[in-house]
C-alpha cells in the first residue's frame, strides 16, 4: 500500500449535465511512469484538473501519498507535492528563469511581509541544481522567457517541477507545440525523471512517444477509463482500438 | 565560447540574444535631445543650453537651468513613480491628478495659520473649530490618508469587481475632482504654517527634488529586490500564470493602487506647500504627464516591463524639452504639441524594439 503514490476511487466530475468524468479508479506506484491517452473530450484533461486541484470533483476520493486529500486549489496540490506542467504554460514572459521557477514561493533574505528582500543568489543556485537534476540546458538563466524558443519555455516549465522535489509530476501534452529537436529534448528530460525514480503522469496523443517513455497506458473514452495496459503486453493498434471504442478492457466492460 | 557544462539537447549559449537594458536607450534619447538643444542654442541664441557660457555661475554648468529642469518635473515625477508600478502591474491610473487636487485642498485646510497680518486668516477653513497652527504632522497624515483612501478604493474596485482599471480610475478622477471643488466651494485655501511650507520649499528650494529622488531610489530598490516588486512584474507579465503560481493577485493589486494613491497625495503636499496655496484645479492633467513620463521612460503599457530608473529619465526628457523650448523662446503652445508627438513616438519606438527582439529570439 505504501508503494502507491496516487490513487483515485470513483472520481467523478459533472459540468451541469455533461458527465466529463465517471467513476475513475486509477492508481500510480512510486517511480512509475503512466500515460493517459484518449480522444479529444475523453476526459483526460478533466481527470488531470481534479487531481491537481484546479477543479473539485463532483464525487469520489483522491488518496495521495497515503492520505486522502481534498485540494481547494492548485496551490494546495503543489504544496502537497504534485507539480503540473500545463498545456498553456504558466510562465511570466518578462521574468527570467529563476524568477519563474520560484514564482509565488520566492526565497527571501529578510521577512518583511510583501516587502521581503529576495534571495537572488539562493534562487539562482537552486535553479542550477534543478536544471542539472532534469538535465535541462538553458543557455542563459538571466534571459527572459519572452526571448526563448517554445522548447526552452517547456524546459523551464518542467524544470520547475524538479526544483521543488515534487512527489508526483503531471505533464499535459508537453510536446504538443514543439518541433522535432525540442520534443527530443523534453523526452530526454522525462527519461531522466524515470532514472531518478520520479513518478509521472503523461497526457499525450503521441503513440510513439508514449511507447518510448512510459510503463503503463491508461485509456479514457467518453469520461470513463476503458483500459489499463502494460506497455510490454500491447501495441499501437491495440491502444487505438481501445481509444476508438473497438475494444474495451474486460474489467471495465460493465461500466462502458 | 561559454559551452554550457551540463545537460543534453541542442541549445547553445548565444551572446547575441542577451538583452540590452532599455534604460540605456532612453538615456541615449535624453542625451541626443540635450545635444539638439545645445546645437540650436549655439546656432539660434548664441549661448549654451546646459553649460555656463556667460560666466554667471561658479561651476561650468548653468546651475539655474539644471535646477529648474529637475524642479519642474519632480512633483509630477513623484506621481510617475506610483504610476510606473501601476503600469508594470498591467493597469493604469487616471485618478492621480484629481487625487492631487483633492488632497491638496483637504491637507491645506489643516495646515493654516490663525492670523495673517494681525487679522484672522481670511481663507481659514476651520477657524471656528480652532484647528489652526497645528503641527505639520496633522496635514501630512490627513493628506496621506486621503491618498490612501482613494488608492484603496481604486484597488478594491479593480481587484474585486474586476472592472477595467481605466474605468475604475476614471471614476475616481471625476469624483476626486468633485471633492476638491466641493471642499471649499471652489475657494482657494491659503496661508499655511511655516513648518508646512518647508515641505515644498525647504533645503533652499531643493526639498521637492530631494523627495523625488529619494522616493525614486526607494521604489527602484523595492521593485528590483523585494517580493512585492517581483509579483508586480509577474502580474503585469502574465496574470493567469501569477495566479496559478499562488500569488494573491487581488490583494497585490490593492496594494499597488494604494501606494500609487499615497504617492499622488505626497505630491499634493509638496505642491500645495511649494505654492503656499491649494486650489481645486491643482493637478489637472498631471495623471497624463505622469503616464507620459513612464511611457517615454520605457514602461510598457501592456505591463511587465519598465523600471523607475526609466521613468526618472523619462521625466528628465520632459523637463529638458520644456526648458529647451523656453530657452529657445518658443511659445508654450509648441511645447504641448511636441510633448504629444514625443509620447506617441516613444510608444512606436518601443513597439518596433519589441518586434525586433521577438524576431531575433
Amino acid at each position: 500500500m505504501s508503494d502507491i503514490i496516487l490513487e483515485t476511487r470513483g472520481l467523478t466530475k459533472h459540468y451541469g449535465g455533461v458527465h466529463a468524468l465517471e467513476d475513475a479508479d486509477f492508481s500510480l506506484r512510486k517511480g512509475e511512469h503512466v500515460a493517459i491517452m484518449g480522444d479529444n473530450g475523453a476526459g483526460k484533461s478533466t481527470f488531470v484538473r481534479q487531481i491537481t486541484g484546479v477543479e473539485q470533483p463532483t464525487r469520489g476520493e483522491i488518496v495521495f501519498d497515503g492520505a486522502p486529500v481534498n485540494f481547494a486549489g492548485p496551490i494546495e496540490a503543489r504544496e502537497a507535492g504534485i507539480e503540473t506542467v500545463f498545456q498553456t504554460l504558466a510562465l511570466a514572459d518578462d521574468l527570467d528563469v529563476p524568477d519563474n521557477l520560484f514564482l509565488g514561493r520566492e526565497k527571501t533574505l529578510f521577512n518583511l511581509g510583501p516587502f521581503s528582500i529576495l534571495d537572488y543568489r539562493g534562487m539562482r543556485e537552486a535553479t542550477l541544481a534543478g536544471l542539472q537534476k532534469t538535465a535541462v540546458k538553458i543557455p542563459n538563466l538571466r534571459n527572459t522567457i519572452r526571448n526563448m524558443s517554445g522548447g526552452q519555455r517547456q524546459c523551464v516549465a518542467i524544470a520547475r517541477t524538479a526544483t521543488f522535489h515534487s512527489k508526483l509530476t503531471i505533464m499535459d501534452e508537453p510536446t504538443a507545440a514543439l518541433g522535432v529537436q525540442e520534443t527530443a529534448q523534453v523526452e530526454n528530460i522525462i527519461r531522466n525523471l524515470k532514472e531518478q525514480g520520479e513518478p509521472l503522469i503523461l497526457v499525450s496523443h503521441n503513440m510513439r512517444q508514449v511507447f518510448d517513455l512510459v510503463d503503463r497506458i491508461v485509456v479514457f473514452r467518453r469520461g470513463r477509463i476503458v483500459a489499463n495496459l502494460n506497455k510490454n503486453e500491447t501495441d499501437g493498434q491495440d491502444v487505438v482500438a481501445y481509444i476508438t471504442g473497438a475494444k474495451t478492457g474486460i474489467e471495465y466492460q460493465s461500466a462502458a | 565560447m561559454a559551452q554550457s557544462v551540463h545537460g543534453v539537447g541542442g541549445l547553445k549559449f548565444d551572446a547575441s540574444k542577451r538583452v540590452w537594458p532599455n534604460e540605456l536607450n532612453v538615456l541615449a534619447a535624453l542625451i541626443i535631445i540635450v545635444v539638439i538643444f545645445e546645437v540650436l542654442g549655439a546656432l539660434v541664441m548664441g549661448q549654451s543650453f546646459l553649460f555656463d557660457s556667460q560666466g554667471r555661475f561658479s561651476s561650468i554648468f548653468n546651475e539655474q537651468r539644471l535646477y529648474i529642469i529637475v524642479l519642474q518635473v519632480s512633483i509630477v515625477g513623484i506621481i510617475a513613480i506610483g504610476v510606473t508600478q501601476v503600469i508594470i502591474s498591467g493597469g493604469i491610473d487616471l485618478s492621480s491628478g484629481s487625487i492631487v487636487g483633492a488632497t491638496a485642498m483637504i491637507a491645506m485646510s489643516f495646515a493654516q495659520v490663525a492670523e495673517v497680518n494681525g487679522q484672522p486668516n481670511p481663507k481659514g477653513m476651520f477657524l471656528e473649530q480652532g484647528w489652526v497652527d497645528l503641527p505639520v504632522t496633522v496635514p501630512v497624515l490627513v493628506g496621506l490618508s486621503c491618498g490612501l483612501a482613494a488608492g484603496l478604493i481604486n484597488g478594491l474596485l479593480i481587484a474585486y469587481t474586476r472592472i477595467p482599471p481605466f474605468i475604475a480610475t476614471l471614476g475616481m478622477m471625476v469624483t476626486a475632482r468633485g471633492i476638491a471643488k466641493w471642499w471649499s466651494k471652489g475657494q482657494p485655501i491659503s496661508f499655511p504654517t511655516e513648518s508646512y511650507a518647508t515641505i515644498g520649499n525647504g533645503l533652499n528650494g531643493w526639498m521637492p527634488v530631494v523627495i523625488f529622488v529619494g522616493l525614486a531610489i526607494l521604489f527602484q530598490l523595492i521593485l528590483k529586490f523585494t517580493v512585492y516588486g517581483k509579483h508586480t512584474y509577474a502580474i503585469g507579465s502574465n496574470e493567469d500564470a501569477a495566479r496559478m503560481s499562488g500569488i494573491k493577485v487581488a490583494r497585490h493589486k490593492v496594494l499597488v493602487y494604494t501606494i500609487a494613491g499615497m504617492l499622488a497625495a505626497l505630491a499634493a503636499l509638496v505642491l500645495s506647500s511649494k505654492n503656499l496655496t491649494a486650489q481645486a484645479g491643482m493637478g489637472v492633467m498631471y495623471e497624463l504627464d505622469a503616464i507620459a513620463m513612464a511611457v517615454i521612460g520605457g514602461v510598457s503599457l501592456s505591463g511587465g516591463r519598465g523600471s523607475v530608473v526609466g521613468t526618472v529619465i523619462g521625466a528628465l526628457i520632459f523637463g529638458v524639452i520644456i526648458s529647451g523650448f523656453t530657452f529657445l523662446r518658443l511659445d508654450a503652445y509648441y511645447q504641448e504639441m511636441v510633448k504629444g508627438a514625443i509620447i506617441v513616438g516613444a510608444v512606436v519606438l518601443d513597439q518596433w524594439r519589441q518586434r525586433y527582439q521577438a524576431q531575433r529570439a
